[in-house]
């Protein structure tokens, strides 16, 4: 009897692991790599939540979810409930549940975590999105009285939703714009369709849309119309600018425009956006190499290994500078990339890609690094090894090394602070910019980061876009100082 | 969705559309372009904006028929609709009195060079226009080119019309004469007062193939006349996103969609350009097939 209680009490300590397709089966598809919980195993796995006095979970989440309560209605089989609770202060639960890093937010705060697994937040806030979008039963909040206010917010992305569903619920008028001919930003063309599939983007996209929100898609803002013609010429209060960082940064090395070698961005986007896993049913062509090397650590680098896997590669190398205990990938994006085979050269680097003679990429060549002194980073900065080149046969190469900051929008403001790397100066906590009636967000701001972390800017920037809409007051001068 | 109000067979593979887009003509200038995706499969192309009416609120865009997108926009009709018309896009032509300008354009490039020759004989300059093409069937807009020109010349390979060769044996003839009247000019003498007078060709603006702007700039090159190109890389987002479009300009990678797509054609390293533009050959003869079979 004591063994069994003994056995159950450890079985608390580990949290309840999603069925997944075995890495031989989805290294042949695009289908979603996890399924998700049952009703049962969701239950199961909330009822580890120790219901805390003073919870620190929420603490750690950007977007402020009310995680013990939604937990409880989990616990409680009320999971349409849960969902609406979840969908109280985040209007993109799904996304969330699947692609934030769980594991230095909401579950590193976990208090079970400290003597055993966290509770899987992630997860069960995937659960209960899902519940409810199958249920078929999707909530739409009651539409609050209109304020006659307009607001633009610039970006469809996480940021962008974010900010207009929660402006929507205050009862403005808001008009979300997208550049490419889909919302969704990153969710559509970075996160590729087996971690992120796009039916639960367009969904979510369609939740927002339904709550009042405009979408107006294929406008480029800065090009189609500036900020200030949609301030002044447009009848606009403010605007909330959320482009993400979008423009990819190569190493500088030979080579590097040889064919075959593409962006990160190139490279996601295609096989995302443009659904090119597809072609020829889908109109865009993708390159299918034959032996790829992807360059990185990061998330992007992980999912172009896995896309470039799925679309028929014999190998994938994953080359990355440093160790892996130094890759700023999520943990399990980094095992699911193990699972499937991508062999991942550590401290190496390329210098040199190699032409076939006709143009195309036949080859690179890489130095071994040692980790040297840690760097502003705060991690070890890598060293070459000299005397260690050597070559490898590759066709597709894909750099996946970061982004800078994209100028097409802000070099049309001049009046626009930006830092010396192109990012827009604005205040952490109201996204307020140099700039009248301007707030900003995300990785414009500040640089590549995470989906949540926009999301978490666009609702800072939403609360003081309503401040500012009372007041039409501009007092920036927290930002000189930072300046 | 975007409307296709006009519909005109240029040529036998050249085809003009007029289109609905209220606010990016509003926004249009020349040397923009913008990019079309046709259905929800579509792939992204880029085109240039070949003329705009603010007033009607449309575009005008002239394609050439070379792939699967191109033939299938081929068979759309006036009153049929477009899913996506993304634009302007690139930064536009740098429009002054210069003096004097030669714009050559080749083949389906005629289309793109009209809008800027236009601007820039409206800023006052005078304008050679050289418009070339294959044969007569594939040269088009002689009259549109002719109304914004001082001086007209039309070659065809073939000499079928106008002056048989390539535009670049009528261009060097300028350049040269041009160059004898300014070492004239060092000495002048009362007879040649009169011609020193007419200004000297201080741009060149080509546009068309690469292979004809790669010879267009090696020709100019000699004369040290600066030339301006537009290229017509492969692209997929256009504003900078994806890096398709890079091309080498003075040995720097350059996004041809937001740091052109007009570039110094002395620096431009054309052969990099033409095995760019060739990299899915291999996927555009699928498509094309696949598409032929079903059509």
């Amino acid at each position: 009897m004591e063994e069994q209680e003994e056995k159950k009490e450890q079985k608390k300590k580990i949290k309840i692991k999603m069925r997944e397709q075995s890495p031989l089966e989805r290294i042949k598809n695009f289908n979603e790599v996890p399924h998700g919980y049952s009703p049962e195993e969701a239950v199961e796995e909330a009822s580890r939540c120790l219901s805390c006095k003073r919870p620190t979970c929420v603490d750690y989440c950007p977007v402020e979810v009310d995680i013990p309560r939604f937990l409880k209605l989990v616990k409680e089989g009320k999971f349409l409930e849960a969902a609406y609770k979840v969908k109280e202060t985040n209007a993109l639960p799904a996304v969330c549940g699947r692609v934030c890093p769980q594991e230095v937010q909401c579950e590193s705060g976990c208090i079970v975590g400290k003597k055993g697994e966290p509770v899987a937040v992630g997860n069960l806030e995937r659960f209960v999105a899902d519940y409810e979008a199958e249920k078929g039963e999707m909530m739409i909040p009651e539409k609050p009285k209109p304020t006659g206010r307009k607001i633009a917010v610039i970006g469809s992305g996480p940021g962008g939703l974010t900010c207009a569903a929660d402006l929507a619920m205050s009862g403005h008028q808001v008009t979300l714009f997208e550049a490419l001919h889909k919302a969704g930003g990153v969710l559509i063309y970075g996160i590729p369709e087996f971690r992120l599939p796009k039916r639960i983007v367009a969904r979510e996209v369609e939740y927002i849309e339904k709550m009042g929100v405009e979408l107006v898609v294929n406008a480029v803002i800065g090009k189609l119309f500036t900020i200030d013609e949609l301030l002044n010429d447009n009848g606009y209060d403010a605007c909330f600018i959320c482009i993400g960082a979008g423009l990819p940064m190569f190493m500088g090395i030979p080579g590097e425009n040889l064919n075959g070698v593409y962006s990160a961005n190139e490279f996601l986007t295609r096989a995302n956006l443009m659904k090119s896993y597809l072609f020829p049913n889908y109109d865009t062509p993708i390159k299918k190499g034959r032996r790829v090397a992807v360059v990185g650590g990061g998330n992007v680098a992980m999912d172009a290994a896995r896309i470039a896997m799925r679309l028929g590669a014999e190998k994938v190398y994953l080359i990355y500078r440093r160790s892996e205990a130094e890759m700023p990938a999520r943990k399990a994006e980094v095992h699911h990339a193990h699972e499937e085979g991508i062999e991942f050269l550590l401290l190496t680097n390329p210098i040199k890609y190699i032409d076939d003679g006709k143009g195309n990429v036949c080859g690179v060549e890489c130095v071994k690094m040692e980790l040297g002194e840690p760097d502003e980073s705060g991690r070890r900065k890598p060293v070459v090894i000299k005397g260690s080149e050597f070559q490898m046969e590759i066709d597709i190469a894909i750099p996946a090394l970061g982004t800078r900051a994209n100028p097409l929008l802000t070099k049309t403001m001049a009046d626009l602070k930006l830092n010396k790397r192109g990012y827009i100066i604005a205040e952490e906590a109201t996204g307020m910019t140099s700039k009248r009636g301007v707030f900003a967000g995300g990785d414009i701001v500040t640089g590549a980061a995470t989906v949540i972390s926009a999301m978490g800017a666009g609702r800072k920037a939403a609360r003081a876009i309503n401040e500012y809409l009372k007041w039409k007051y501009w007092d920036v001068s927290n930002l000189a100082k930072a300046i | 969705m975007f409307k296709i109000l006009k519909k005109e067979e240029l040529s036998e593979v050249i085809t003009l559309f007029e289109i609905d887009a209220n606010h990016i003509a509003k926004k249009a200038k020349p040397g923009n372009f913008f990019i079309l995706k046709i259905h929800e499969e579509g792939e992204r192309i880029p085109l240039t904006i070949a003329d705009f009416d603010r007033d009607k609120g449309t575009i005008t865009s002239v394609f050439q028929k070379v792939g699967k997108t191109t033939y299938h926009l081929g068979t759309l009709n006036e009153g049929d609709y477009l899913s996506d018309v993304i634009g302007p896009l690139g930064n536009p032509s740098h429009i002054e009195n210069f003096g004097k300008v030669v714009c050559v354009g080749g083949g389906v490039g005629i289309a793109p060079v009209y809008p800027i020759t236009k601007a820039l004989k409206e800023a006052g300059n005078k304008i050679i226009s050289i418009i070339g093409a294959r044969s007569k069937d594939l040269l088009f807009w002689e009259d549109k080119m002719r109304n914004v020109s001082d001086e007209l010349i039309v070659t065809t390979d073939d000499g079928s019309y106008g002056r048989k060769g390539v535009v670049t044996i009528p261009l060097e003839e300028i350049l040269k004469e041009d160059q004898g009247r300014a070492t004239k000019k060092h000495v002048p003498s009362f007879e040649d007062r009169e011609v020193v007078q007419e200004p000297n060709v201080n741009l060149i603006v080509a546009i068309g193939p690469p292979i004809m702007m790669k010879f267009v700039c090696k020709t100019t090159e000699k004369y040290n006349v600066k030339t301006i190109v537009s290229l017509n890389s492969i692209m997929v987002d256009g504003t900078g996103m994806c890096g398709a479009c890079r091309v080498e300009v003075g040995g720097e990678t350059k996004f041809a969609c937001v740091d052109g797509p007009e570039f110094d054609g002395h620096k431009v390293d054309f052969d990099l350009l033409m095995k760019r533009l060739q990299m899915y050959l291999v996927e555009e003869k699928v498509a094309m097939d696949m598409y032929s079979g079903k059509v």
